[in-house]
């Protein structure tokens, strides 16, 4: 039982972490209609810059503001140099330019920082492990990352939902030309917008240094995933991103731990193994391609 | 040392730009993996190659080392060689890190009549029955890494195991040799994914399952993730672990710091093995780079070496392929590991040695050799090989 709430911890960790990602990409997909494909090089961005400054200055605060001002600098230079030339363009030019930037990202943090990994230390007040409840050690650093995660769903709720920037931008995603032919300047929204989006994904890079290795083309393994929530949820959704990312982040981790065991229940050690791990890699395609069938524009629709 | 980085990169794309040397230079084509999580280990081997370039030949023959990234894309590798052995007329192929990419590309060097000596990656599959008289190791036979650490884990007394790796050839590999001189019980058998980096779910597992001792195949970037959420997690400490090298290189170490004080690693190499050859190459190494000497680099270093006492043999002649695959099979160098020799299957037979994590002389943790756990080893599918 202490090993299933763990695994749920686990997967609400990873969903958080996913969600922080795909608030930023479905909102820039959904507003503006741009496939950015950079949007895990800004990820990247968030983590390196918050992890070098927090090496040299010893502060995890420090660090923190670095990154989510980093990312949101680099995210608003994006749009400002390159996507704002690609909304009149099709998707296919998008996704070339917006991966070309991914190498861009790539080489030049190859250069500036090398292909060994960073690393960063756990900061010393979210370091250790803590017993939720009977046996239940899990370690801090996890927790807070549920908690940071949560925190920034509560505030996107409160600012989509009850400010007028929310209002611009929910009907931005709902109807674009509605919102343009109404004279608001729908320029400074989309660059606020990137710029929203990146800050979120540089803050899921910086909160992932600590546990993960901080390396080129770390933004990519998460860029998929992230797309499968978006898909899954409904583009330009964020309640959409949110049931997914924490719908994904569970399914993967429980998958993950529980089919090999179930699936040697019915056939031999290794074989259920390998078999196991095979289909639970497989898993959250399964669901989208079902969420696909079923509800076509995903599981919240943003758009009419 | 990041401008270093910066420097190594502008003058590697200049030695790419370069034009062709003199004539009679000999092309060996170096595909490896330089981009990615695991761009390190591509690297490593490379520089290590490089150390034992003078002034650009090897053996007296000039040599010009055609470097392409596979980007760890077995599609990439088999490009490019392809690209190298019809557009380039290379002959001499080495450099691949991983088994996947060496799956999709070693066989197409082969048909082509080229040679293929392996600095890292040697899946099973071109042990046994597929080996080929134009492909020879340098490395290892993948089995038995993980042979020596489940003697290992055997040797240190350990009665039950919980045993990780990812979900590819080189995975499944690593846990058949680890279980094959391993004679306590598995309790837990997990694969993972390739490039997995989150691995919460496997911690849960493994403290649910509280083993004698975790044996784990993750090499690379996952190692080091792993190796972190291990601490994390609170295991570290509680769970002795057992691991073969690529669990633990000279950056994983670097990286994890003193978490990994008390770790049983075993390998073929170690920075402290007393041999002129090791010592020479340790002491270059300090001198050229400022970063961590791994095995992937001693492997590269020692690749060389074996090509420079062929090329030296055959007076630089690639032509006559069967001279260099004779020249290639006496092995005659001073490798860094100390004895080294070629099996039937021209994978190595040599001997293994159980490391630990201790605290170095400068305070920081490192490998030191404790012991021998398998003396003048092969693999384990060298009968099967019929050339």
């Amino acid at each position: 039982m202490t090993l299933f709430v763990e695994q749920l911890l686990n997967g609400l960790q990873l969903g958080v972490m996913l969600f922080l990602m795909a608030a930023g990409l479905t909102l820039i997909f959904g507003i503006m209609g741009v496939i950015n494909l950079a949007h895990g090089s800004i990820y990247m961005v968030g983590a390196y810059v918050g992890c070098y400054v927090f090496l040299q200055t010893g502060s995890f605060l420090t660090g923190f503001a670095a990154a989510i001002a980093g990312a949101a600098v680099t995210g608003i230079l994006i749009e400002f140099v390159v996507i704002r030339r690609l909304y009149q363009r099709d998707h296919l030019d998008q996704v070339l330019a917006t991966f070309a930037l991914i190498l861009l990202f790539n080489q030049g943090v190859t250069m500036v920082f090398g292909l060994q990994p960073l690393f960063v230390a756990m900061p010393s007040f979210l370091s250790g492990s803590v017993e939720l409840f009977g046996g239940l050690i899990y370690p801090v650093y996890r927790l807070a990352i549920i908690a940071v995660g949560l925190l920034v769903a509560l505030g996107l709720y409160l600012l989509i939902n009850h400010t007028r920037i929310g209002m611009l931008v929910r009907a931005g995603s709902t109807n674009r030309e509605m919102v343009r032919a109404l004279g608001v300047r729908v320029g400074l929204l989309y660059t606020l917008v990137f710029g929203l989006g990146a800050l979120l994904a540089g803050l899921a890079g910086f909160m992932a240094g600590p546990i993960l290795a901080v390396q080129v083309g770390m933004g990519e393994q998460i860029l998929i995933t992230t797309f499968v929530v978006v898909v899954i949820g409904g583009v330009g959704s964020i309640r959409g991103a949110f049931v997914a990312s924490l719908l994904v982040g569970v399914v993967d981790t429980l998958l993950r731990s529980y089919l090999p065991g179930l699936l040697r229940q019915v056939m031999v050690g290794p074989e259920a193994d390998a078999l196991g791990a095979g289909i639970s890699s497989m898993g959250i395609y399964l669901i989208m391609a079902i969420v696909l069938l079923i509800r076509p524009k995903g599981l919240f629709p943003a758009h009419g | 040392m990041k401008l270093k980085t910066f420097c190594a990169a502008v003058a590697l794309s200049a030695v790419a730009a370069a034009p062709a040397f003199a004539q009679d230079s000999v092309k060996i084509g170096f595909i490896t993996t330089l981009s990615g999580p695991a761009g390190y280990l591509g690297q490593d081997i490379l520089d290590g190659f490089k150390l034992a370039m003078k002034d650009g030949s090897l053996g007296g023959v000039p040599v010009e080392l055609m470097v392409e990234d596979d980007g760890l894309k077995p599609a990439n590798g088999r490009q490019t060689a392809d690209r190298l052995l019809y557009d380039e007329d290379v002959k001499l192929f080495t450099g691949i890190v991983f088994s996947n990419v060496a799956g999709a590309t070693v066989p197409d060097i082969l048909d082509a009549d080229a040679i293929y000596i392996s600095p890292n990656a040697a899946p099973s599959n071109f042990a046994g029955e597929g080996c080929n008289e134009n492909y020879f190791v340098v490395a290892w036979q993948n089995d038995s890494l993980h042979e020596s650490a489940g003697q290992n884990a055997s040797n240190l007394g350990y009665k039950t195991a919980f045993v990780l790796a990812p979900n590819y050839q080189a995975g499944k590999d690593a846990i058949t040799g680890f279980k094959r001189f391993f004679d306590g019980e598995i309790v837990g058998e997990v694969y993972t994914q390739l490039g997995q980096t989150d691995f919460a779910a496997e911690m849960a597992q493994i403290r649910d399952a509280n083993p004698d001792v975790v044996f784990q195949f993750e090499p690379g970037g996952m190692g080091i993730a792993f190796m972190r959420q291990y601490q994390q997690a609170g295991l570290l400490g509680n769970i002795p672990m057992v691991v073969a090298e690529p669990s633990m290189d000279g950056v994983i170490l670097n990286a994890l710091g003193d978490a990994a004080l008390g770790i049983n690693v075993s390998s073929h190499w170690n920075s402290d093995f007393d041999n002129d050859a090791n010592k020479a190459f340790v002491e270059a190494w300090k001198e050229t780079y400022d970063r961590p000497i791994t095995y992937y680099a001693s492997q590269g270093y020692d690749t060389a070496n074996l090509i420079a006492s062929a090329l030296e043999a055959t007076d630089g002649d690639v032509e006559d392929v069967s001279a260099l695959r004779e020249a290639l099979a006496k092995a005659d160098f001073a490798s860094v590991r100390g004895d080294f020799k070629f099996g039937p299957n021209q994978h190595p037979i040599q001997n293994w040695y159980a490391l630990k994590v201790v605290e170095g002389d400068d305070g920081k943790p490192a490998l030191k050799t404790v012991g021998t756990v398998f003396e003048d080893h092969g693999d384990a599918y060298s009968d099967q090989c019929q050339m």
